[in-house]
C-alpha cells in the first residue's frame, strides 16, 4: 500500500462525506436526514484518520492542496441533486469500499477499524438498495453512475465489484481526472480556512 | 406505510431501559438503522429496544372515587395521629 493509494482512499472519504453532508436539513425524511448526516460525518472521520497516518497536520492535507492535487475519484465529486442518485451512489460506494478495505485489512490495522464502522453504513445502504431495487428511477441512477463507480477501484478489483453489482465491466471514469464539480466544492470546503488570518487557532 | 417505533435505550449493562424517543420507519430494518444513528452514535447506549407503538398496551385511566389515599406511600400523614397518640400515652416528643 503506497502513499498515493492511502491518499486516494482518504480523499474519497472526505469528498463523499462532504457531498453527502449537503443533504443535512433537506433529506426527504427526518430520520434519514439524521442518519445520512451521521454517516457523512463518519466518512469525514475516516478521512481524518487516514490523513493522520500520512501527515502530522491532517487539516493541511485536507484543505491546503489545490483541487488538481486531490486524488479522489470523479465518482465522489458529482453533485447529485436527486435522492435516487444519492442513494445509488451511497450503495455503489459502500460495495466498492468494502472490496477496497477488505484488500487493505492485512497490512493496515486502521482499515479493520474503519470497516467496523462501515458495516453500519453497508447495512444502511443495503436496506435502501433492497427497497429501491425494483424502481426504474433507481436502476437508471445505478446505470448512469456505474462507469464512475468502477473508477473508484483499481482494475484488479473491478471484476469483484461487477459481480456484486450485477453490471458488466465497462470503460471507467478514471481516478486522476476531475469533474468540473470539484472546484466549486473545493472553494466552499476550504473557504473558511483560506480566509482565516495567519496564526488563527481553532 | 410508516409506523412509529418507540425507542428505549440502556446506558450501561444491567441498568433499566428508558424511553428515549421514537423514530418513524416503514419496517424494523429502517427503524434499526435510524435508531442506531439517532440514539447510539455517540456511544450513549449499549442496547436499544425498538417497539412498534401499536404493540404498546396503554393504561392511563384510574378510578379513585373513595379517596383511598392511605394506600399510597405519600398520601397518608401520620404526624398528627402520632402526636395525639404520644399525648395520650404521656411520652415525650422525640428530640
Amino acid at each position: 500500500m503506497n502513499e498515493q493509494e492511502l491518499l486516494s482512499l482518504a480523499d474519497d472519504e472526505l469528498i463523499i462525506g462532504w457531498r453527502d453532508s449537503e443533504w443535512t436539513g433537506i433529506a426527504p425524511l427526518l430520520e434519514e436526514d439524521v442518519a445520512f448526516s451521521s454517516i457523512a460525518q463518519n466518512e469525514i472521520g475516516h478521512a481524518r484518520a487516514v490523513y493522520e497516518l500520512l501527515s502530522d497536520d491532517a487539516d493541511a492535507l485536507a484543505f491546503d492542496r489545490s483541487p488538481e492535487e486531490y486524488r479522489c475519484a470523479p465518482f465522489v465529486e458529482l453533485h447529485l441533486l436527486h435522492w435516487a442518485h444519492t442513494i445509488a451512489r451511497r450503495w455503489l460506494y459502500e460495495v466498492a469500499d468494502e472490496i477496497r478495505i477488505a484488500a487493505l485489512k492485512e497490512e493496515l490495522p486502521l482499515a479493520a477499524k474503519i470497516d467496523r464502522e462501515e458495516a453500519y453504513h453497508r447495512m444502511h445502504a443495503e436496506m435502501w438498495h433492497e427497497r429501491l431495487a425494483g424502481s426504474p428511477q433507481f436502476a437508471a441512477a445505478v446505470e448512469e453512475l456505474w462507469p464512475y463507480a468502477l473508477g473508484m477501484l483499481p482494475a484488479s478489483q473491478r471484476d469483484a465489484l461487477s459481480a456484486r453489482v450485477g453490471l458488466p465491466v465497462v470503460d471507467a471514469v478514471e481516478r486522476g481526472t476531475h469533474t468540473d464539480e470539484l472546484v466549486p466544492l473545493w472553494e466552499e470546503m476550504t473557504m473558511v480556512r483560506r480566509s482565516a488570518p495567519a496564526g488563527a487557532q481553532w | 406505510m410508516n409506523d412509529v417505533w418507540e425507542v428505549f435505550r440502556q446506558d450501561r449493562r444491567g441498568t433499566p431501559f428508558e424511553h428515549a424517543g421514537s423514530v418513524v420507519a416503514p419496517d424494523a430494518e429502517f427503524a434499526e438503522a435510524w435508531a442506531r444513528e439517532q440514539y447510539g452514535r455517540r456511544g450513549e447506549s449499549v442496547a436499544l429496544w425498538l417497539v412498534p407503538r401499536d404493540a404498546v398496551h396503554v393504561v392511563d385511566e384510574w378510578a379513585d372515587e373513595f379517596d383511598l389515599k392511605y394506600r399510597r406511600v405519600d398520601g397518608y400523614s401520620i404526624k398528627a395521629r402520632l402526636k395525639e397518640a404520644r399525648e395520650r400515652a404521656g411520652t415525650a416528643e422525640p428530640r
